[in-house]
């Protein structure tokens, strides 16, 4: 018996597997829809553009960690920057340390410009974009990331 | 006629109590005869998964411990503790933390009963572990038992979910932290589609976590998820697998056991009983005529004792201990509340409840390795046990086959050096990115610590196979060696990290901050 010489299936057994095929087509289909509904369509969540006051409050030199941000803003004699502390690894709060910043959950070590020194993170802290509002005060995206050594001049 | 009517409607009335009495129990009195306790057990829905008659090798308490039994019991304590706090607890973040308060400190035994369902859920996961290691060591998962090895792996996974999204409700520091952390592992696939750059495309890992969480943030979307994932889901899938599993045991024919010799006498309660000898001339019924060696054909029921009521009893004992010693846990230890979630500051150090220390440590090495990749090649390789070794022989024996205790105790000290050294290795020389900063993330991600061992682990049964030449000593030397590794890295964790995840000696030697 060869592929051009296929045995004989009589009407019986075809429609009997065509409609159990079209039974779990069905069934897949249906699975299929059933898990769209728990995949959101809208990604509910709050507005991660912050307002920190306005340039003069802080001074070159200083750093200020906003707690419910999840950020450190720092300024130098170059500018502004801020760096996420939202561990790139599963997500816990770095804290300030000697070094740099450590994560409390699972030991990933970043030096104070966020590249990673120690521990598992796979990637360094986030570097967030820094600009204005129109009444002057300092805004971080905390959705846009920016490349490392980016600065905002005021 | 109204007369008789009446007269019967009377009597009708005055018998109520006995006629109701005999229709919720139709036996009416302790059975006396071997026939009424047959009765007794298949006329009753729950008893009916139990044979009439039971193996007195089954009833010997070392064979198993009761330890499925006591997980069965912890279940059911938990489902019922659970519906209790259900009465109380509101799942949402704003609500959610006041209402355990709530039972904590005002429901009448509402901490009481917080406390059991907490302990219970603790002694199931414990039993479940043991329970499959216990049937493991006696060879139990063999021919015909396979499917019921790969149900209980099921349990095991529903369990261990049904933990993490239990102790997620409280939403306390603990809460909160384990379902950001949680939530990040399910994303780190992640991990590894950034470091081959291809995330734009295939981005599983994003898919899981919104999946789980319902929204880009930890929040009220994700609260109801695992809420309903907590009390609805999970619950009812576990008691579906457990009533295939249970179903599976009678129809593998009860616990897995040696096979009688053919003939003698057997010995019971120091009562020598003759056995069953089948004459080649009679047909004993219909079981006489099917092949196969389920039922007892040409070999007596010996040896067996009436599940009425040794084996209640049995079951019943156990039963009684799992309760006392959730009670007595319950009374003395009271379930944890940390401080309302803060998204702002993690704990430091952020613990996970101990059966998930072992995964906490292997996730410090790499997110995908430790928290995806090791757990789902260790269930893979734990489903395939029974399919790989399928020589029978040692079933219902502990150590049953030829030097299997010695293998075990070679697997035992073995792991034991390794993963300690491995440990011990790790704590004072770092890993690849202490010494090589800039190295590639797909380094760290196929070589760590967690993946040496389980390399380690695999070359050393590997290295079993071929000296003993044995597939069932080259699974115990694995199993043994996983089991080992599992308590190790537990163990460490929960005594050895500190603030930051660093090592320490001794909790008492934490910074103090």
């Amino acid at each position: 018996m060869s592929r051009l010489d296929p045995p004989r299936i009589n009407r019986r057994s075809f429609l009997s597997l065509a409609s159990l095929g079209s039974f779990f087509a069905a069934l897949g289909t249906a699975a299929a829809g059933i898990f769209r509904l728990p995949n959101p369509a809208v990604l509910p969540g709050p507005v991660r553009r912050f307002k920190l006051g306005p340039p003069e409050q802080f001074s070159a030199g200083s750093e200020t960690a906003f707690g419910e941000q999840n950020l450190v803003l720092f300024r130098d004699d170059d500018g502004f920057y801020a760096i996420s502390s939202t561990c790139t690894h599963l997500g816990c709060t770095v804290a300030r340390s000697k070094d740099g910043f450590a994560c409390p959950c699972h030991g990933s070590r970043f030096d104070s410009k966020g590249s990673v020194i120690g521990g598992p993170a796979p990637r360094p802290l986030p570097w967030l974009e820094v600009s204005r509002a129109a009444n002057g005060d300092l805004v971080v995206n905390a959705d846009n990331e920016v490349p490392e050594g980016t600065r905002y001049r005021v | 006629m109204a007369e008789t009517a009446t007269r019967e409607f009377l009597h009708n009335l005055h018998e109520l109590p006995h006629t109701v009495k005999d229709a919720c129990f139709r036996l009416g009195k302790t059975p006396e005869s071997e026939r009424e306790e047959s009765q007794a057990t298949f006329h009753n829905l729950f008893l009916h998964i139990h044979s009439v008659r039971v193996h007195v090798r089954t009833l010997k308490p070392t064979l198993t411990f009761g330890l499925g039994l006591m997980a069965t019991a912890s279940f059911v304590i938990t489902i019922i503790t659970g519906v209790l706090l259900m009465v109380y607890y509101k799942p949402s973040t704003d609500l959610a933390y006041q209402s355990i308060k709530d039972i904590h400190f005002t429901v009448s035994t509402g901490r009481f009963i917080r406390n059991i369902h907490r302990w219970s859920a603790q002694l199931m996961v414990l039993t479940v572990l043991l329970h499959m290691a216990r049937v493991f060591f006696t060879a139990s998962y063999k021919k015909p038992r396979e499917f019921n090895w790969l149900v209980g792996l099921g349990l095991m996974v529903i369990t261990l979910a049904l933990s993490f999204t239990g102790y997620l409700l409280p939403w306390d520091q603990l809460a909160y932290w384990a379902i950001t952390i949680g939530s990040n592992i399910a994303n780190s696939p992640r991990e590894l589609t950034d470091a081959i750059g291809i995330t734009k495309f295939f981005d599983p890992g994003g898919f899981q976590k919104r999946l789980l969480l319902g929204a880009n943030y930890v929040g009220e979307d994700a609260l109801i998820r695992f809420y309903v994932l907590h009390v609805f889901v999970l619950p009812l899938t576990l008691v579906t697998l457990l009533g295939v599993h249970f179903w599976r045991i009678r129809k593998d024919g009860g616990l897995a056991k040696p096979e009688d010799p053919m003939g003698g006498l057997a010995e019971w309660g120091g009562e020598r009983r003759t056995v069953f000898q089948p004459l080649a001339t009679k047909t004993y019924g219909l079981m006489a005529l099917v092949k196969g060696k389920r039922p007892p054909v040409n070999r007596g029921p010996e040896n067996t004792v009436m599940s009425w009521p040794h084996l209640f009893w049995a079951e019943l004992s156990v039963f009684m201990i799992t309760v006392a010693t959730t009670l007595i846990l319950s009374f003395y230890s009271d379930a944890p509340l940390k401080e309302l979630a803060n998204p702002a500051i993690p704990e430091n150090p952020a613990k996970a409840p101990w059966y998930f220390l072992g995964i906490q440590e292997l996730v410090s090495y790499s997110a995908f390795t430790g928290g995806l990749l090791i757990p789902v090649i260790v269930v893979v390789g734990l489903a395939l046990i029974p399919f790989l070794d399928r020589r029978p022989g040692g079933e219902g024996t502990w150590f049953g086959t030829k030097s299997e205790r010695s293998v075990f105790w070679q697997s035992f000290f073995f792991a034991l050096a390794v993963s300690v050294g491995m440990l011990a290795f790790t704590v004072n020389y770092g890993w690849l990115r202490s010494w090589f900063p800039n190295i590639h993330q797909l380094w760290i991600i196929a070589i760590n610590p967690g993946s040496l061992l389980v390399l380690i682990f695999a070359a050393w049964s590997l290295f079993i196979l071929k000296r003993k030449d044995s597939v069932r000593l080259a699974a115990v030397s694995l199993f043994t060696c996983f089991l080992v590794g599992f308590t190790i890295l537990t163990y460490f964790a929960t005594v050895h990290r500190g603030p930051n995840w660093h090592f320490y000696w001794w909790p008492s030697q934490w910074p103090v901050h």
